[in-house]
């Protein structure tokens, strides 16, 4: 009588226990549905040619869209990646090739402390890099800030994704008289080149909707502006700013610019990881 | 047999020639390999000559050779070019402290260790305290700790151990959407969608029922600690969600299968087997997703109610270390002002080296030695 009691009071606890943890996962997507459908909802009604193709009009007049913090943010984005793509790439094969001792510790260790340090400390040190040097604020000084926080993501990532290059591969491409750094570019990092295309992926998709290192840095801009070396319009500022003005048009702006920020952002990940796969599939046969 | 000797036979002639022409003439070896006279003018060096000759294709192997020498020359280029990109990551986090020390002397001086303790925010009479902020950062990722810690170690529990394996691929995605939405549009939501609820719902149902505490009293204005720890909470979940799922994964199967043999049910194995083998390296991922709670800047700054105030309820609007950056630096006037916010921003990086350290170490002592599962 008393086993079965404890059989039947543990088996309690579990379904019990199971079924919690089931609805603890289900919870967490709740979330995601509730925001993207939102963004949808309240975006999708002001989304129309203007909005991408014109600038910001004075609240009052109709019309007006976002086309210069869309190519804002899409310079913002070319300019980092030109930093921290080489940056990442290069430390990533450093640490994998040439990492294996105390050096190489000290670097990894450094770069999982630049991936914890938040994005708003990086803004001010590019804006007492640039800004306070330049004197003006400018876009490079944002592209500065976002290119410093793609290197870690892309080196961590890529080292990885070296390692798991079979040695067997490597020592092959010696073994036929080729050095070494012939064999990492052309053997190693193209066996690895899937996994590095998803770490740079992973770098865009992080710093695409940054807005706070941008705020004193690259500043944002209500007209067209083109200069690097000048404020420019990004999408994430002029959803903030349009977001906190106490008027419908602005919020509704600030919708539709969230919905065009989040379909840049998700097609830059659904683009990569096509290729990615893609690129996996050929690496494999 | 006739056809054994013949190469063999060219083949000592040729090794044969340059031998004996080592030391003087060269006539020989101009026309059997004129190929390779340009190259070997390049490199001239007397006392390699007997490789040339000891290799059985003199051609194929003094080419070899020559890009061998060539390529120790750009395996040097290659090793110092990513050597370098490796010193520029160091540098970045070196310019970073250097930069926050540099421009928070000013601040620093003047308010020495006091700063952390005062509770004053006077930008006009210029005097400045710290305490408001870390209060308000600590305290709004310890609500989402609150909040995201339940769920997110759930989610890899069902992600490792319960799922279905159809379904497995798809929801690790939507967990992994989560991460990607940015940081602003998480804001606008939580202004627009969140607030109203917590006001017109949430609070007042809290304060009816869990008033008593006095976590939950005062006015509702929906803006607040409550708030900002909330949209912070949905934004760890996934850093805590997938590093947790990666340390179950590091628990060995034979663990589970050892509990499950002595009859355990699932959830007891779960329990015994995996969570307690875990339970650093989840404590770990907890304390990466506090570091990650206390930067978060843009969605906390439209959410808390900017008020410089430390306040026992958690209706109350406070403030954050990242928020009142986000704030006040465009329209800080005056150097002490200026510096003040970077100091705030140096304690910031401060608090997540700290804890971003602790992690990592309670992280890898899980998962070392098993290799770590890509995403």
């Amino acid at each position: 009588m008393t086993t079965q009691n404890i059989q039947w009071h543990r088996r309690l606890t579990n379904a019990l226990a199971l079924g919690v943890i089931t609805f603890f996962a289900l919870i967490v997507t709740v979330p995601l549905f509730l925001i993207l459908g939102t963004v949808v909802k309240r975006g999708l009604p002001a989304l129309n040619l203007a909005f991408l193709t014109q600038i910001p009009v004075p609240i009052g007049e109709t019309g007006g869209g976002m086309a210069n913090a869309i190519v804002g943010s899409l310079m913002l984005l070319a300019v980092a990646s030109l930093i921290g793509i080489p940056l990442g790439i290069g430390s990533g094969v450093f640490l994998a090739e040439y990492g294996r001792n105390k050096y190489g510790n000290i670097v990894r260790f450094t770069a999982d402390v630049l991936n914890g340090v938040p994005s708003i400390v990086i803004g001010m040190t590019a804006w007492a890099l640039v800004v306070v040097t330049q004197g003006h604020f400018s876009m490079m000084a944002g592209s500065v800030a976002l290119g410093i926080m793609m290197i870690p993501v892309i080196a961590r990532t890529t080292e990885e994704v070296l390692l798991l290059v079979p040695q067997a591969i490597r020592e092959a491409a010696f073994g036929l008289g080729i050095p070494k750094w012939r064999t990492t570019l052309s053997v190693v990092v193209p066996t690895a080149k899937a996994g590095i295309i998803t770490s740079i992926m992973l770098a865009f998709a992080r710093i695409a909707g940054e807005t706070a290192p941008l705020m004193f840095t690259t500043l944002g801009n209500e007209f067209w502006s083109v200069n690097p070396n000048q404020p420019i319009a990004a999408m994430p500022l002029q959803i903030f700013k349009y977001a906190t003005m106490p008027y419908d048009q602005a919020h509704a702006q600030a919708w539709t610019g969230a919905l065009v920020l989040i379909t840049i952002i998700m097609t830059i990940v659904i683009v990569f990881r096509l290729i990615a796969s893609r690129g996996t599939l050929k690496g494999a046969s | 047999m006739h056809t054994l000797p013949d190469p063999t036979a060219s083949g000592d002639s040729r090794s044969d020639g340059p031998r004996s022409d080592g030391p003087g003439s060269d006539g020989l070896r101009s026309d059997g390999l004129r190929a390779d006279a340009p190259e070997t003018v390049l490199n001239p060096a007397p006392g390699n000559a007997p490789l040339v000759a000891m290799a059985p294709g003199t051609q194929m192997g003094s080419r070899s050779r020559l890009t061998a020498k060539e390529s120790v020359f750009a395996d040097g280029v290659f090793r110092s070019a990513v050597t370098f990109c490796a010193i520029a990551l160091v540098a970045s986090v070196g310019l970073i402290v250097y930069e926050l020390i540099i421009q928070s002397h000013l601040s620093m001086s003047k308010f020495g260790f006091g700063f952390l303790t005062k509770q004053i925010w006077d930008p006009v009479g210029e005097d400045f305290g710290a305490l408001p902020f870390i209060f308000g950062t600590l305290v709004s990722a310890l609500v989402a700790l609150i909040l995201a810690v339940p769920l997110s170690i759930g989610t890899a529990l069902f992600l490792t151990e319960i799922c279905p394996r159809v379904i497995r691929p798809v929801l690790s995605m939507l967990v992994e959407l989560l991460a990607a939405i940015p940081s602003v549009i998480y804001g606008l939501w939580g202004y627009f969608v969140l607030v109203p609820v917590l006001r017109l719902h949430v609070e007042p149902f809290l304060a009816k029922y869990m008033g008593w505490t006095g976590l939950f009293s005062g006015r509702m204005y929906g803006f607040g600690m409550l708030a900002a720890g909330t949209i912070l909470a949905i934004m760890i979940l996934p850093i805590i969600a997938s590093i947790t799922r990666e340390v179950i994964m590091a628990v060995p199967r034979q663990q589970r299968e050892a509990a499950l043999a002595l009859g355990a049910t699932k959830w007891e194995m779960l329990r015994i087997a995996v969570l307690r083998n875990a339970r650093p390296g989840i404590l770990g991922a907890i304390i990466l997703g506090m570091g990650r709670a206390f930067g978060e800047t843009m969605a906390v700054t439209m959410l808390i109610g900017n008020r410089a105030e430390i306040s026992k309820s958690l209706f109350a609007p406070g403030n954050t270390l990242a928020s009142v950056i986000a704030n006040e630096f465009t329209e800080a006037v005056g150097n002490t002002y200026l510096s003040a916010l970077v100091e705030m921003a140096l304690i910031l990086f401060v608090l997540t080296l700290i804890v971003n350290g602790l992690a990592g170490l309670l992280v890898w002592s899980i998962t070392r030695g098993t290799p770590r599962a890509l995403a």
